[in-house]
């Protein structure tokens, strides 16, 4: 994965940059010594590593705003952060980069349970909105695997979904309104407590943009009241088309379960040997749950499992109790730990329609053969938005470059059945140099166009998301806006 | 609403619309995009040529299994509506009825509810029409196809150009296609009504009903009627088990009569906000925090208003020429004029936004071709 080169010129004015930031923020938020910006050279993707030249922990928006400020004067790059778990290297700083890293902005601004939502700082972590709430009967829905750690500020710039989207959407659906700073520094509201834009939807255009458009430091957020209760069912079936169909008819036929989880065999396998969670000797295995009062969710479980009848499903587990949910959910909860305490693996994040599942499991076989190396299949099977595992070892030579080649191959596929190289992890550096296979030239030329309007010196997270090509002359520019003739041309 | 113009030009195919569009950026012809033609509000359009999209019509990929459908732009919203009914989907967003509060008349098209982000009753639960719009296929203002998005519900790969094209009126491209996710259609609707109530306790009520854990889907009050609505849907035993449920927990604000039988006409008058459609004056939409609604209509006056979403969408129907907007500036969030004649039919924008609108627009129609002036 190629990085652009260092500014040298930068590079060589640190000093005089960390004084200046040293100005505007409190002691110990600057970090500059070689030893501690190392803590910052890679997020979760750590297979890449550099150190920045700097990274600054500001505590409030006005501090975020003077070190945009700071940095645009001096037209260094800035590499926003959130707790670091980006899978796509999102957070990858450069050597003549500053990390703007959220972790000190932490706090709940406002709870307003009447018109259901939270204002938060966007340091605070994902799981800590819902342990905000909680105590009064609500939930922030959109829940990544990693949101014990994940920042909200991360979650909003990559979009981030979870296993309950099916019902509940992903961040941007469940986002209210922003404050935003510009890389300019300038501080921008966007959107609040109310629903829709009475403008363009610049909200939904800012989730998502992988920290390339401004530094979100406070969301509004909707939180949801909690339903009664939530039990799965845990489905066998002895070929993973048989699974997928099973998925297409239950969707079909008018349920919707708040999450439905598929397994295939290498990951059943690996899941059973790390948690020992009883998982039936079956080839794909369905983890589907439902909410609601006792009854009700008796009512769908009986009909879903009317269904998975009808495909001779090598077992049905239904869950009586919370200690019996624990167990089916114990596997599949476990299973990346499981993976990494096997191999060191790549996370892969397509979508696909769900239709085509069955092709692309025998494809992804077919690959893996071809490529020596084995992938494992956990995935959120209602929305088609799939994480084929690839086992790796990196202490042997070459390994990588198999696996970052079969991962290329299966994302590939999955654009080519008629889904996305990413499904809630982001491009970040991972998926970058991939775009072209998604979209052409005019698909990227517009999106390139928007962070013009944004950044349009280039600075904010600028290797990534798009090919480096296709921005090459843009960087290089990094020419200073002309702000105000702008504004003279609207008014 | 547009500048009197003979020229009509009506694409049939993608390819055509975009030769249509680089035509008229090279000419600096100004054109006036119609889809059905009837949600024709916003300022007044300045153009040479009127671009009609109902050439490109169609329903190009429909997958009920995976709750995904792919229309053209110009497709007949009643098409949509009527291929999802047969396999027992919908549009989850409800999208509204325009042609009663504008007194059009028309064929409304699935890229019009787009353009509009026309959104009903459910999007209190399910999101806008932009929290279902998945992918977009658009022709910019120089020309270019582009597309965002896709056929699958979770994708993030690249920026959301999306979002932005929903409620861009037109303005930043010309739509020639869009994908949704759908949802299966509920089995079975009840919905609760309270009779007398006030706009203050009307709107706590339904505040106390999406507190629940019993997943509303419906939150109105028609001060007309005197009627507060709340609507549950889902499978059969589960809505009435629901429906009693909240009806208890809210006994003490009053008892609240449950229909249970077809209430679709109910939510329909909802929708499309009928109960102001009548009379003279000018219509207008505000999006607010709900518990501000009660406020927002005091503060204009107590005119005839209707509340949606739990108070967070007021109707208002005001003297003509009311400046609204000054009277109700303390409630953070936007006020549409639907209906009427103001300077500024949509909210103006405070400056580093109004910038980055500005921007976006010169990006994606450098010469201010398409629909010029309607949200400025």
């Amino acid at each position: 994965m190629q990085m652009p080169d260092p500014n040298q010129a930068i590079i060589a004015r640190k000093a005089h940059l960390v004084a200046r930031l040293k100005q505007v923020l409190p002691e110990g938020a600057v970090i500059h010594s070689d030893n501690e910006v190392r803590a910052y050279e890679c997020d979760a993707l750590t297979a890449y590593k550099c150190p920045p030249l700097a990274a600054v922990l500001p505590a409030t928006t006005a501090q975020v705003a003077a070190v945009l400020r700071i940095c645009h004067e001096e037209a260094v790059p800035v590499v926003p952060r959130g707790s670091g778990t980006s899978l796509a290297g999102g957070a990858l700083p450069t050597a003549d980069a500053v990390i703007l890293g959220v972790a000190r902005l932490t706090e709940v601004i406002e709870t307003d349970y009447d018109n259901r939502f939270i204002r938060v700082q966007t340091g605070r972590t994902n799981l800590s909105v819902t342990g905000a709430v909680e105590q009064d009967g609500f939930f922030y829905a959109p829940d990544p695997s990693s949101q014990l750690a994940c920042a909200i500020a991360g979650n909003i710039a990559m979009n981030s979904g979870g296993a309950h989207c099916l019902k509940y959407g992903v961040t941007t659906n469940n986002l209210l309104g922003v404050t935003m700073v510009t890389m300019e520094g300038e501080i921008v509201e966007i959107g609040g407590a109310h629903m829709d834009s009475g403008g363009y939807d610049l909200l939904g255009l800012i989730c998502g943009s992988e920290g390339q458009l401004g530094v979100v430091t406070e969301a509004t957020l909707r939180i949801i009241a909690k339903p009664e209760g939530a039990r799965p069912i845990l489905l066998a079936f002895d070929a993973n088309e048989v699974a997928g169909a099973c998925v297409s008819d239950i969707i079909r036929a008018g349920l919707l379960p708040v999450a439905i989880e598929f397994m295939d065999r290498p990951c059943i396998a690996a899941c059973e040997r790390f948690a020992q969670a009883g998982y039936p000797d079956c080839e794909a295995l369905l983890i589907v749950e439902v909410e609601g009062s006792d009854a009700e969710i008796d009512e769908q479980l009986a009909k879903i499992k009317a269904i998975a009848a009808t495909h001779d499903p090598v077992e049905m587990r239904e869950s009586k109790s919370e200690a019996e949910s624990a167990a089916i959910w114990a596997g599949r909860k476990a299973a990346f730990g499981a993976m990494g305490q096997i191999n060191d693996y790549m996370c892969l994040d397509g979508t696909i329609p769900v239709s085509e599942l069955p092709f692309v499991l025998r494809r992804i076989r077919e690959l893996s053969a071809e490529f020596g190396l084995d992938v494992a299949n956990v995935f959120h099977a209602g929305d088609g938005n799939m994480h084929p595992l690839i086992l790796f070892d990196a202490n042997k030579p070459g390994d990588l470059n198999t696996c970052e080649a079969l991962g290329a191959e299966i994302l590939k596929l999955c654009v080519e059945v008629g889904g996305c190289l990413t499904g809630e992890h982001g491009v970040g550096i991972e998926k970058r140099d991939l775009m072209h296979v998604q979209f052409d030239a005019a698909d990227l030329e517009m999106q390139v166009r928007v962070k013009d309007v944004f950044d349009p010196g280039w600075l904010l997270n600028p290797a990534k998301v798009f090919p480096l090509d296709a921005t090459e002359a843009r960087r290089a520019a990094r020419d200073v806006p002309q702000r105000q003739t702008q504004d003279a041309a609207i008014a | 609403m547009n500048d009197v113009t003979d020229t009509v030009l009506t694409p049939d195919t993608e390819q055509q619309l975009a030769e249509m569009v680089r035509a008229a950026h090279a000419q600096r012809t100004r054109l006036a995009i119609r889809g059905g033609g009837t949600r024709p509000y916003g300022n007044p359009v300045r153009a040479d040529a009127v671009l009609q999209t109902s050439g490109l019509s169609g329903i190009t990929l429909y997958d009920p299994g995976a709750l995904t459908l792919v229309a053209r732009a110009g497709t007949p919203l009643a098409e949509v509506e009527a291929a999802l009914a047969a396999e027992g989907q919908m549009l989850p967003f409800e999208p509204m009825d325009h042609q009663g509060i504008l007194g059009t008349t028309g064929t409304p098209t699935i890229g019009g509810v787009v353009a509009t982000n026309a959104s009903g009753p459910r999007r209190l639960k399910v999101g806008a029409c932009r929290d279902s719009l998945i992918g977009v296929r658009f022709v910019t203002g120089e020309g270019h196809v582009v597309k965002n998005g896709g056929r699958v519900m979770k994708n993030v790969t690249g920026y959301d150009l999306v979002k932005l094209m929903a409620g861009s009126h037109g303005t930043l491209g010309v739509l020639s296609e869009v994908s949704f996710k759908v949802l299966p259609k509920p089995q079975s609707v009840a919905t609760l009504v309270w009779s007398g109530l006030d706009d203050g306790a009307a709107v706590a009520l339904l505040a106390a009903a999406m507190r629940s854990p019993y997943d509303v889907s419906g939150a109105a009050h028609d001060p007309a009627s005197g009627r507060t609505l709340v609507r549950i849907e889902g499978l059969e035993q589960s809505v009435s088990y629901r429906a009693q449920a909240l009806s208890q927990d809210l006994s003490s604000r009053g008892a609240a009569q449950i229909i249970e039988d077809d209430s679709a006409a109910i939510w329909a008058d909802i929708r499309d906000a009928r109960p102001l459609c009548d009379g003279q004056g000018d219509i207008w939409r505000i999006c607010v925090k709900p518990s501000d609604g009660p406020r927002v209509v005091a503060a204009a006056g107590g005119h005839p208003a209707l509340y949606d979403w739990q108070g967070g969408l007021v109707w208002l129907r005001m003297p003509q020429g009311t400046v609204l907007r000054d009277r109700i500036a303390e409630y953070p969030g936007h006020a549409t004029l639907m209906r009427g004649t103001d300077k500024r039919a949509f909210q103006p924008e405070p400056m580093p936004v109004a910038r980055l609108s500005q921007g976006l627009r010169t990006q994606f129609d450098p010469r201010g071709i398409l629909n010029s002036g309607k949200m400025i």
